[in-house]
C-alpha cells in the first residue's frame, strides 16, 4: 500500500470531524472520496498533508507512520495537494508559482519537469509571465495541478478539482488526472461531483459526517441504487 | 531658501529612520499578519545596548552597534517564539496585537528598572561632521548623510533578498498564502522567525540612526517613532517593501517641513491628520494591494 489511513479521527475544537476512518490507496490506483459537504472529505486531505493534526490514528506512507511529521516536510517525500479553492500565490506570476511547486526539491534543476508541464498545459506556458491572480478559475485550476506536479510527487492529493468550473472546463480537468495517472501518479480524488469522480476511479470510499458508510470498486457504487439516489441524483 | 534645502535634507534624514522602522513593520505584517507593537521598543533597545557598549564601556561603536544588531535580533526571536508564536492561531487576532502591546510596557518598564527615567545623553555613533555646500550656506550633517544612504542599501538589499533568494521566495510565499506556502514544503515557523530577526536587526541600526540624530535616550525613545513608523507603514501600503520606503521619507519630509513652517507644536498633528486623509482616500495606503482585514 503507498498510503494507509487507520482509526483517523480529527476534532475541531469539541467537534469531531472525523471519527475514526480508515482507507487505503495502493500505488497506481485513482481512488476517489465523495460525500456531501460538510462529510470530512477536506478534513482528510489536510490532514494527511499535514495542515490539521489528527487526535488519534496512524498514516502509514509506503509503511511508515508519518502522522508526527511535520506537514512541510511531507511534500518531499511524495505527497502533494492540489487545495480546495486553487490557493495559487495570487501576486506571482505563472512560472513563479510553478518554481515554487518544486521547493521541497532536492535537485534544483527542475527544468525538465517544467518543460513537461508545460506541455501538458500549453496555456500556462502562453501565460508564464501572467499575475496569477489574474487567471480565469480553469486557468487556476491547472496552475495549481502543475505546481503540485513541479514536486514530482508519488501521490496526488486532489480537492474538488472540478468547483466553480464551465462544463467544459471540469471535462479538460478529468482529461488532465487521467493523463497524469496514466504517466504512473497516483491519485486521491475528493469531489462533490460524485458521477464525474465515480467515472474516472478505480475505488471510492463514500464518506458521511465523519465516517465512511460504504466503499468498493467504483463501477460498482456507480450501479449501486442507494449511491445513485444519494449522489447522483436519480 | 537655504533653509528649505536645510529642513527638506533633513526631512529625508528622519524619513529614512522612519523608512527603516517602517520595513521591519511592514515585512513582519505581511508575513506573520501581526501588527508589532513593541517594535518600537525594540529600537530602544538596541539604543541602550549601543550606549552601554559603547559611551559605558568604551567599545568602539561599529563593535557596539554590531552587538545591538546581535541582541535585538535574538530578542525579536525569543518575543516571537514566548509570546507571539502561541496565540497565532487564537480565534481572534485581537489575542496577539494586545500581547504586542504588553510586550510593549514590558520593555519600557524594563529599561526604567535598569536605567532609571532620567535622559542619557547619547553619542553619535557618526563622528564625521559632514559637509558644507554652497559656501557653507547649506551644512549637512555626517549622520545625515550616512542615515539616507544606509536606509537606500537597507532597502536595495532587501529587495534583492526578497526576490532572489529562496528564503526570500518562502517569505512571499508565506505572506500570499500561509496553507498553500506549506503545502509547497515551506517551514513557516522557520519563515516567521526571520522575519521577526530582519525586522528586529533593523530596529537596532534605525536605533543607532535616531539616537545619533536626537540624542537623548530614555525608556521610551522608541515609542513615538515606532507609532509614526507604523504610520508611515500604512502610508505606504502595508506588506509592501517599497510602500514602507515611500510612506517613510514622505512622513519625515513633512514633519521636518511642518516644524519649520507652520509649527513645531503642531507637526505631529498634521502628520497623524495627513495619516487620515490618505486612508480616506485610499484606505489600502499608496502602494498598498487589496489586503483582506487582519488587524
Amino acid at each position: 500500500m503507498l498510503l494507509e489511513i487507520k482509526d483517523l479521527t480529527v476534532y475541531y475544537g469539541v467537534i469531531q470531524a472525523l471519527k475514526g476512518i480508515s482507507f487505503s490507496v495502493d500505488r497506481g490506483e485513482i481512488v476517489a472520496l465523495i460525500g456531501a459537504n460538510g462529510a470530512g472529505k477536506t478534513t482528510t486531505l489536510h490532514t494527511i498533508s499535514g495542515l490539521i493534526e489528527p487526535k488519534a490514528g496512524a498514516i502509514l506512507f509506503n509503511g511508515n507512520d508519518i502522522v508526527k511529521t511535520p506537514g512541510h516536510k511531507r511534500v518531499g517525500m511524495g505527497i502533494a495537494q492540489v487545495p480546495e479553492g486553487r490557493r495559487v500565490f495570487p501576486d506571482m506570476t505563472v512560472e513563479e508559482n510553478l518554481k515554487m511547486g518544486a521547493y521541497s526539491r532536492e535537485d534544483k534543476d527542475y527544468s525538465s519537469t517544467m518543460s513537461m508541464i508545460f506541455e501538458r498545459f500549453p496555456r500556462l506556458k502562453e501565460r508564464r509571465n501572467q499575475i496569477a491572480g489574474t487567471l480565469s478559475g480553469g486557468e487556476q485550476q491547472m496552475l495549481s495541478m502543475g505546481r503540485a506536479l513541479m514536486s514530482k510527487p508519488d501521490i496526488l492529493l486532489l480537492d474538488e478539482p472540478s468547483m466553480g468550473l464551465s462544463p467544459i472546463m471540469v471535462n479538460e480537468v478529468f482529461d488532465i488526472i487521467r493523463s497524469v495517472h496514466e504517466d504512473g501518479t497516483t491519485v486521491l480524488l475528493v469531489e462533490q461531483n460524485a458521477r464525474k469522480a465515480l467515472n474516472i476511479a478505480d475505488r471510492a470510499y463514500v464518506l458521511e459526517t465523519g465516517s465512511i458508510t460504504v466503499s468498493g470498486d467504483a463501477e460498482d457504487l456507480l450501479n449501486n441504487d442507494a449511491i445513485r439516489k444519494a449522489y447522483l441524483g436519480e | 531658501m537655504m533653509s528649505f534645502f536645510t529642513s527638506l535634507v533633513n526631512g529625508l534624514s528622519l524619513g529614512s529612520i522612519y523608512a527603516i522602522i517602517a520595513l521591519g513593520y511592514t515585512m513582519v505584517y505581511g508575513i506573520a499578519k501581526m501588527l508589532n507593537f513593541a517594535h518600537g521598543d525594540f529600537i530602544m533597545v538596541g539604543c541602550y545596548i549601543i550606549f552601554v557598549f559603547s559611551s559605558s564601556l568604551g567599545l568602539p561603536s561599529i563593535v557596539a552597534i554590531l552587538v545591538a544588531v546581535v541582541l535585538c535580533t535574538l530578542l525579536g526571536i525569543t518575543t516571537e517564539r514566548i509570546a507571539y508564536r502561541p496565540l497565532r492561531n487564537a480565534a481572534s487576532p485581537l489575542a496577539v496585537l494586545i500581547t504586542a502591546i504588553g510586550v510593549s510596557y514590558f520593555l519600557e518598564n524594563m529599561a526604567l528598572l535598569i536605567f532609571g527615567a532620567d535622559t542619557k545623553s547619547f553619542t553619535s555613533v557618526v563622528p564625521w561632521s559632514g559637509i558644507a555646500l554652497f559656501g557653507g550656506e547649506l551644512q549637512i550633517q555626517g549622520i545625515t548623510i550616512v542615515t539616507i544612504g544606509i536606509s537606500l542599501l537597507i532597502l536595495a538589499a532587501l529587495q534583492i533578498f526578497v526576490h532572489k533568494t529562496r528564503e526570500g521566495q518562502a517569505m512571499l510565499a508565506v505572506s500570499q498564502d500561509r496553507g498553500a506556502a506549506m503545502l509547497m514544503g515551506i517551514d513557516v515557523n522557520k519563515t516567521i522567525t526571520l522575519t521577526f530577526a530582519i525586522g528586529s536587526a533593523l530596529a537596532a541600526i534605525a536605533g543607532a540612526l535616531l539616537a545619533s540624530a536626537y540624542p537623548s535616550l530614555t525608556p521610551y525613545t522608541g515609542a513615538m517613532p515606532g507609532i509614526k513608523a507604523f504610520v508611515a507603514a500604512v502610508l505606504g501600503g502595508i506588506g509592501s517593501i517599497p510602500g514602507a520606503m515611500i510612506g517613510g521619507l514622505t512622513l519625515g519630509i513633512i514633519e521636518i517641513l511642518s516644524r519649520t513652517y507652520i509649527s513645531s507644536q503642531l507637526a505631529d498633528a498634521i502628520v497623524f491628520g495627513i495619516l487620515v486623509a490618505v486612508l480616506i482616500v485610499r484606505p489600502t495606503g499608496i502602494l498598498g494591494k487589496n489586503i483582506q482585514e487582519k488587524v
